[in-house]
C-alpha cells in the first residue's frame, strides 16, 4: 500500500491548523519572548558611511560607559561567511572597510538595551570614504574601487551567459521579433516580526542560540565556521517566526555577535532589531532591468527568447549568485519556448544587500514576461488567454533548458480565472478606465540541488512511537508562519490512522532534529511531507506484523484509521492504536523509525543548470481587475481572480492562506513597495541611505487596502509530492504583478513596463499617449555589458545531452559536503 | 526595539498649573497631549526635552463646550471629535479631516491640539539619528543644509496637519494661555511658513482651545490625498468653506494642506468664486487658482510634479462637495 492510493481521513480536509491556538492565544514563543535570568543586551554599532576604509575605531569611551560589559569590533571576528560557499564574503563585524550605511561596525553588550544603546554613541569610528556607488549604472562604469576584492570583474559580482540552440537564428527567422525592456524595483519582505536572537552556554558549556531563522541548518553551520567551534558543540533553535518570506533565510552578523558574546561573558546576550535594522539586514527582491527579445510566428508559436537581465546586488553576495541564475531559469516552464539564451548580471552596489525573497529572482523575469505575452497577444490580434493556452508547456517534458516538467495544470488554471472572472465578457469590453488583466507563473516545489553540493538527504524525519499511544515526530524544518508543523504531523496522523492532534511535533533544533535544509523555495511540504511519509510507513509496517499477529489477520488487510488498527473485511475487529503500540514495543522493542527525502537528479549538467531544477512546478493563473482614473492616474484594484496548480491540497484552509497571502504581497510590489535610496548630491556628500526604512513610509497596503480574492485550487496529484501536493507558498505571488500592468492597458491603454505600477507613472504615460508619443513608461535601453562567451547547450528535442559543448572540464573528485566547492548548482 | 530617551515626566491638574510649570524652563520642557507625535519624533531623537509636561490629566482640555459656536478643548482626542454629532453636523469638513487622520488607535491617542501642533514632516528629517548622522544631519535638527533644496535658506519641512487647513478654512481661532495671561488668535495667525519655526505660539504658550465661529450657513469640506486610505498623512490636501445665500456663494475660503510648511490659504481661487453662483468653469479657474500657488517639494511620498497637478483636482473635488455635486 503506497501513500497516495488510499483513502485520505486528513489530507484534503480544511482544518484547524496545530499551532493555531498558541498564536492566537499569544503563547507562541517567538525569540524576542524569550527572557532569561541575567540575560545581558546587545546594539550594534552601523556604518554611517556608503563606501569607506575604517582607519581607526576607539571603544575606550563606550567601554567605560555606565553598564557596559563588552565591546566587540572586527578584531574578534577574522573568519568569514557567507550563506552561498562561492560568496563567503561577510564578517559578524567590519574589518577592514564598510560597504553599506547600516554595515555594523561595532557591538555593545550591556546592562539594557538603553545603557548599549548609549555606549554605541562614545564609541569613535574614523572613516576614509570611498566612491559611492549608487547604481548598476556605476557600478558597471567603474571597476574601481572594488567594493569586493573577488567576483568576475571591477564592480561586478556574477556575469553568467547560458545558450540552448541557435536562438538567433531562430528569432531572426520569425514572423515577429519583440523587443522589450523592463524594470522592477526592488522591493523587501516586510515580515511583521523582527529580527531576533538570543545565544547562551548551556551547563555543558556548549553554545545554544535561540534565533528567528528560517534556516537553522545554514545557521548552524556559519556559526561553526565564523566561531572556529566544533558544530557537534552548536545548538540552533529556530524559534517560531513571525513571517520570513526568504528575509530570515541568511546567516547574520547579529547572530554571530551575540553566540561570540555569550561565549565571552558566559551570560545570556540576547539582541530584537529595530524595524530600520531590518530593512538594512534586506536581502530583498534584487532591483532587475531586462530586456525581453522574443520570436513569434503567426500562429502564435515562440521561435526562441533572447533574455538580458542586470540586477543590483547591492554589498554582499548573499543569495546573490543563485539569484541571478533565476531571473533566467524558470521562462521556458510555462510556455513551450524551443531555443533559448540566457544572460544575466549581477553588481555590486553600496546598498542593503539583496538576496531571496518570495519567488526569489524569478518575480522580475516573470513580470517581463507576461507583460511582452501580452503585448504579443495584443498584435496578433488574440486573446491573451487563449495565446497562452495554444503554448502551454507539454507535461512530463524537458525544456530547452533542462528542466523537467511534471504535471501541468496551468491551462486548467488559466480556464478557470477566464470563467470564473467573465473574461470574455470584460477583455476590452469594459468602459475606459476599468479593465482586466491576465497573467501566469510557475514556481519550484524545493529546490532540485542543496546549497551545500553533497549528497545527503535533504530532509530527514524521525518517528518516536511509544505505549501511551503518543507520536512524536522530529524534523528539522521551521515554522515560519506558513504551516510546516501542520503539514509534518497531519502526514504522520494520515498514514498511521490517528487524529493531527494526537502529534506532537518538535522542529527546528539542531541537537533534537534531524537535518532539513530549512524553510525556502517552497521545499517543506513537498520534501518534508515525503520524508515524514516514509518514516510513517516504516512505523506503520511495524505494527501492522505485529498487530497481524496478534489478530490473526493479513497484514494486506489491516487498514490504520480513527485510531484504531483493525481488519477491513470486519472493521469491528481490531485494536486500537494505543494497543498496537504497545503489541509492536512488546515484540521488537522501542519503537522509532527514520524517513528522508532527497530530490531526483537533474537533466542539465552545464554550469548554472543547478539552479531551476525541482521535483515539480507549481503552476498559476491570475486576472487581476483595476479601476484607473483617466485624470488623474489613480488606480485601485477591486478584483482578483487566481487558480493554483497545488497537486493536492493537504490542509485547503492553510494553502488558500498561501494563495490570499501572496496576493496580498503581490499587490504591494505591483502597487506601491520600494525599497529605494537617497543619494545626496555628489558635490556636497558621499552619503546614500535608504530612502525611508520604517513601515509608516516604506508603502505596504493594509487589510482595508485588499482586493476580493477568488481562490480555486487545481487539484490533479502529482506523483513527485506527499499525497500529490505541490508548493503554494511562492508561485501565487507571481502572476499579480504582470497582471495588474496589463490591466491597466485594459483600461486605459498604456502601458507601463515598470514596477511598482503608480498612478505618477500611469498619468506620464496617458500624457505621453496624448501627446502621440508612444503610450509607456519605462526604460528604454539596456546597457552594453561584456558578457561572457556563452555555454553552448544543445536543447534536448535537438539532440543534446544536457552538457555544455564548450564547458571546460570539470574537477574530477568532488568531496561530499565540502562545503566550499560549489552552491545551489552555480557551480563556478 | 528604539527606546525613548529619559525624561521628567509631570502632570498638572490646572491649566495654570500646566502654565506655570512650562514658564520654569520653556526651552527644555515640552507639552504631551495624545503623545503620536512627540513620542516617536523622541525615539528617533528629533526632540529630547528634559522635562514633559502631560495635558490629559486637566479635564478642562478635554472638553467640548456650545457657547458662540463651539469651542473644542485642545484634549479631545480626535475619535471623541468625530463622535460628537455638533462637530458631524455643523462643521462637516472639520469631522472628515479629522476623520482621516492615522487609524482608529492613533485617533483614540491623539488630539486635535495635538495634530494643528504637529511637527513639520519630511522625509530627510523623520528618520532616526543614526540616518539623519549618515547625510551629515539637516538644518532642522543638528545640521545646516536643508537637503530638500541646498541652497534654501530656510527649512522645507512640510505641514502635515490635517485639521489646520480645515479650521483656518472655517475661521476658526485658537486659545494661548500662559503664565503671562491668555490670547486668542485666529488658526491662520497660529502657522509661519517656515519648516523650523511653523508655529507662532511662544515656547511658554499652551494651546487651550479651539473655536469654531456659528457655522451660519457655511458649508465645508475636507480633500485628502495620501496612498493609502486607511494610514497615511496627507501628501496634499484642500479645506473648502463656503457661506451660500441659496445657489449663490456668499464667501469662501480654500486652504492647502500639505503643500508648504503652514497651510497655504488661497486667496486668488476665492476670489474668483465669492459672490458668484458656482458654475463648472468657475470651479475649475478657483480650482487652478489654487494649484498654482502649491509648491510641492521631494520629501514626501509620491512624486512633486503630480502632488502640484494633484492640488487641483483636491481643490475641484472639495468644490463639488460644498456645492453638493
Amino acid at each position: 500500500m503506497t501513500a497516495t492510493d488510499r483513502s485520505l481521513r486528513q489530507v484534503g480536509r480544511p482544518r484547524r491548523r496545530v499551532d493555531a491556538r498558541a498564536k492566537v492565544t499569544g503563547q507562541t514563543r517567538f525569540a524576542d519572548d524569550i527572557m532569561l535570568p541575567r540575560t545581558l543586551h546587545c546594539r550594534l554599532l552601523r556604518s554611517t558611511e556608503p563606501h569607506a576604509r575604517i582607519v581607526n575605531i576607539d571603544t575606550s569611551r563606550a567601554s567605560a560607559g555606565d553598564g557596559v560589559h563588552l565591546v566587540l569590533t572586527g578584531e574578534t571576528f577574522p573568519i568569514a561567511y557567507g550563506i552561498l560557499p562561492v560568496s563567503h564574503d561577510e564578517h559578524a563585524l567590519c574589518r577592514d572597510k564598510v560597504r553599506f550605511v547600516g554595515d555594523p561596525v561595532a557591538a555593545v553588550i550591556a546592562r539594557d538595551e538603553a545603557a548599549a544603546e548609549a555606549a554605541c554613541r562614545l564609541i569613535d569610528v574614523t572613516y576614509e570614504p570611498l566612491r559611492t556607488f549608487a547604481s548598476p549604472a556605476d557600478s558597471l562604469a567603474h571597476g574601481e574601487p572594488r567594493i569586493h576584492e573577488y567576483g568576475d570583474f571591477g564592480n561586478v559580482h556574477k556575469a553568467v551567459s547560458l545558450q540552448f540552440g541557435d536562438v538567433d537564428s531562430a528569432i531572426e527567422a520569425a514572423d515577429h521579433v519583440f523587443d522589450d525592456v523592463f524594470f522592477f524595483e526592488g522591493n523587501t519582505h516586510l515580515p511583521l516580526e523582527q529580527h531576533a536572537t538570543v545565544a547562551l552556554k548551556d551547563p555543558d558549556g556548549k553554545l545554544v542560540v535561540y534565533s528567528s531563522t528560517q534556516t537553522p541548518h545554514y545557521l548552524h553551520r556559519a556559526l561553526a565556521k565564523a566561531l572556529a567551534i566544533p558544530a557537534a558543540h552548536i545548538r540552533v533553535i529556530a524559534t517560531p517566526n513571525g513571517g520570513g518570506f526568504g528575509g530570515k533565510s541568511d546567516p547574520f552578523n547579529h547572530e554571530i555577535v551575540v553566540a561570540k558574546a555569550a561565549l565571552l561573558l558566559d551570560r545570556p546576550i540576547k539582541i530584537c532589531l529595530t524595524r530600520e535594522e531590518v530593512f538594512l539586514c534586506h536581502r530583498g527582491r534584487h532591483p532587475v532591468l531586462m530586456r525581453f527579445r522574443t520570436g513569434v510566428n503567426n500562429d502564435g508559436r515562440i521561435t526562441g527568447l533572447d533574455l538580458q537581465t542586470l540586477l543590483d546586488g547591492g554589498a554582499y553576495g548573499s543569495y546573490g549568485a543563485a539569484s541571478t541564475f533565476y531571473t533566467g531559469a524558470l521562462q521556458t516552464v510555462t510556455y513551450q519556448i524551443p531555443r533559448y539564451r540566457f544572460r544575466g548580471c549581477r553588481v555590486f552596489t553600496n546598498k542593503p544587500p539583496c538576496g531571496p525573497k518570495r519567488g526569489h529572482g524569478t518575480p522580475q523575469s516573470r513580470f517581463g514576461q507576461e507583460v511582452q505575452l501580452d503585448k504579443i497577444a495584443e498584435h496578433l490580434k488574440v486573446d491573451p488567454a487563449e495565446f497562452r493556452l495554444r503554448i502551454v508547456a507539454p507535461p512530463d517534458s524537458l525544456t530547452a533548458n533542462y528542466m523537467r516538467v511534471r504535471t501541468i495544470g496551468l491551462a486548467e488554471c488559466i480556464q478557470r480565472v477566464v470563467d470564473r472572472s467573465g473574461w470574455k465578457e470584460k477583455f476590452r469590453k469594459l468602459p475606459l478606465g476599468r479593465g482586466v488583466g491576465l497573467a501566469c507563473s510557475s514556481y519550484l516545489s524545493g529546490a532540485g540541488l542543496p546549497i551545500n553540493w553533497n549528497d545527503l538527504p535533504h530532509s530527514g524525519v524521525q518517528l518516536k512511537l511509544d505505549r501511551s499511544g503518543g507520536i512524536t515526530v522530529f524534523c528539522g524544518a521551521t515554522e515560519i508562519g506558513q504551516g510546516s508543523d501542520d503539514v509534518l504531523v497531519s502526514m504522520v496522523a494520515e498514514v498511521l490512522g490517528v487524529d493531527p492532534f494526537d502529534v506532537r511535533a518538535v522542529t527546528g533544533d539542531t541537537d533534537l532534529t534531524p537535518v532539513d535544509l530549512g524553510s525556502y523555495s517552497s521545499r517543506v511540504t513537498l520534501m518534508m511531507g515525503n520524508a515524514a511519509i516514509q518514516a510513517a510507513e516504516r512505523a506503520r509496517e511495524i505494527l501492522a506484523a505485529a498487530v497481524s499477529g496478534r489478530l490473526e489477520v493479513p497484514v494486506e488487510r489491516l487498514v490504520f484509521a480513527d485510531r484504531r488498527v483493525f481488519d477491513s473485511e470486519r472493521p469491528e475487529h481490531g485494536v486500537t492504536f494505543q494497543e498496537a503500540v504497545c503489541i509492536a514495543e512488546a515484540r521488537v522493542g522501542t519503537i522509532g523509525t527514520t524517513g528522508s527525502y532527497t530530490p531526483p537528479k537533474s537533466a542539465g549538467h552545464y554550469k548554472g543548470g543547478g539552479v531551476g531544477p525541482t521535483p515539480t512546478y507549481s503552476y498559476t493563473a491570475a486576472v487581476v481587475e483595476v479601476e484607473v482614473d483617466p485624470e488623474t492616474g489613480w488606480i485601485a484594484v477591486p478584483r482578483v481572480w487566481i487558480a493554483h496548480d497545488i497537486g493536492r491540497a493537504l490542509n485547503p484552509a492553510l494553502a488558500r492562506g498561501q494563495v490570499e497571502g501572496s496576493v496580498y504581497m503581490g499587490i504591494g510590489e505591483a502597487l506601491m513597495e520600494e525599497q529605494v535610496f537617497r543619494r545626496l548630491p555628489p558635490r556636497l556628500s558621499n552619503a546614500l541611505v535608504h530612502k525611508f526604512p520604517s513601515m509608516l513610509e516604506y508603502k505596504s497596503p493594509t487589510s482595508l487596502d485588499m482586493p476580493e480574492i477568488f481562490t480555486d485550487l487545481i487539484e490533479h496529484p502529482d506523483p513527485e509530492g506527499p499525497f500529490g501536493a505541490k508548493e503554494v507558498g511562492q508561485g501565487p505571488l507571481l502572476p499579480i504583478m504582470p497582471a495588474v500592468a496589463n490591466a491597466v492597458f485594459d483600461a486605459v491603454g498604456v502601458r507601463v513596463d515598470q514596477i511598482p505600477v503608480t498612478p505618477e507613472k500611469i498619468l506620464r504615460a496617458l500624457k505621453a499617449k496624448a501627446a502621440g508619443k508612444p503610450a509607456r513608461v519605462g526604460p528604454d535601453t539596456f546597457p552594453e555589458i561584456p558578457w561572457p562567451e556563452p555555454l553552448l547547450v544543445t536543447p534536448p528535442q535537438e539532440g543534446g545531452d544536457g552538457r555544455a559543448s564548450n564547458e571546460p572540464p570539470k574537477r574530477s573528485t568532488r568531496k561530499a559536503d565540502a562545503g566550499v566547492e560549489a552552491s545551489a548548482g552555480v557551480r563556478t | 526595539m528604539m527606546r525613548l530617551p529619559s525624561f521628567q515626566y509631570r502632570a498638572p491638574p490646572t491649566i495654570a498649573d500646566a502654565a506655570s510649570w512650562l514658564a520654569e524652563n520653556p526651552s527644555e520642557t515640552m507639552l504631551l497631549a495624545g503623545g503620536t507625535d512627540l513620542l516617536p519624533n523622541m525615539k528617533r531623537r528629533q526632540q529630547t526635552p528634559g522635562t514633559i509636561i502631560g495635558l490629559r490629566g486637566i479635564r478642562e482640555l478635554r472638553e467640548i463646550h456650545n457657547g458662540k459656536g463651539l469651542t473644542i478643548g485642545s484634549a479631545v482626542t480626535l475619535t471623541d471629535l468625530i463622535s460628537d454629532r455638533r462637530v458631524h453636523d455643523s462643521y462637516r469638513g472639520l469631522f472628515q479631516a479629522a476623520a482621516q487622520v492615522a487609524t482608529p488607535h492613533l485617533r483614540n491617542m491623539g488630539t486635535i491640539g495635538g495634530n494643528l501642533c504637529l511637527d513639520t514632516r519630511c522625509t530627510y528629517y523623520d528618520q532616526t539619528y543614526d540616518w539623519r548622522k549618515a547625510i551629515g544631519f539637516c538644518m532642522k535638527k543638528d545640521g545646516a543644509t536643508c537637503w530638500v533644496a541646498t541652497s534654501s535658506p530656510k527649512c522645507l519641512a512640510v505641514s502635515s496637519t490635517d485639521t489646520a487647513p480645515m479650521l483656518q478654512a472655517l475661521g476658526a481661532t485658537v486659545t494661548l494661555v500662559s503664565s503671562r495671561g491668555a490670547r486668542e488668535l485666529p488658526v491662520a495667525q497660529l502657522f509661519a511658513n517656515d519648516g523650523m519655526r511653523y508655529l507662532t505660539r511662544q515656547p511658554d504658550e499652551i494651546l487651550t482651545a479651539i473655536t469654531l465661529p456659528p457655522n451660519d450657513g457655511w458649508r465645508s469640506s475636507y480633500k485628502k490625498l495620501r496612498r493609502r486610505g486607511s494610514f497615511d498623512f496627507p501628501v496634499a490636501a484642500a479645506a473648502v468653506a463656503a457661506k451660500f445665500d441659496g445657489p449663490d456663494i456668499v464667501d469662501v475660503r480654500i486652504v492647502l494642506g500639505a503643500v508648504a510648511s503652514r497651510p497655504l490659504e488661497s486667496e486668488a481661487a476665492a476670489s474668483v468664486l465669492r459672490g458668484k453662483r458656482p458654475t463648472e468653469e468657475l470651479i475649475s479657474e478657483a480650482a487652478a487658482a489654487a494649484g498654482d500657488i502649491a509648491k510641492p517639494m521631494d520629501n514626501t511620498d509620491f512624486e512633486l510634479v503630480w502632488r502640484k497637478m494633484m492640488v487641483r483636482t483636491l481643490v475641484r473635488d472639495a468644490l463639488h462637495d460644498v456645492c453638493g455635486r
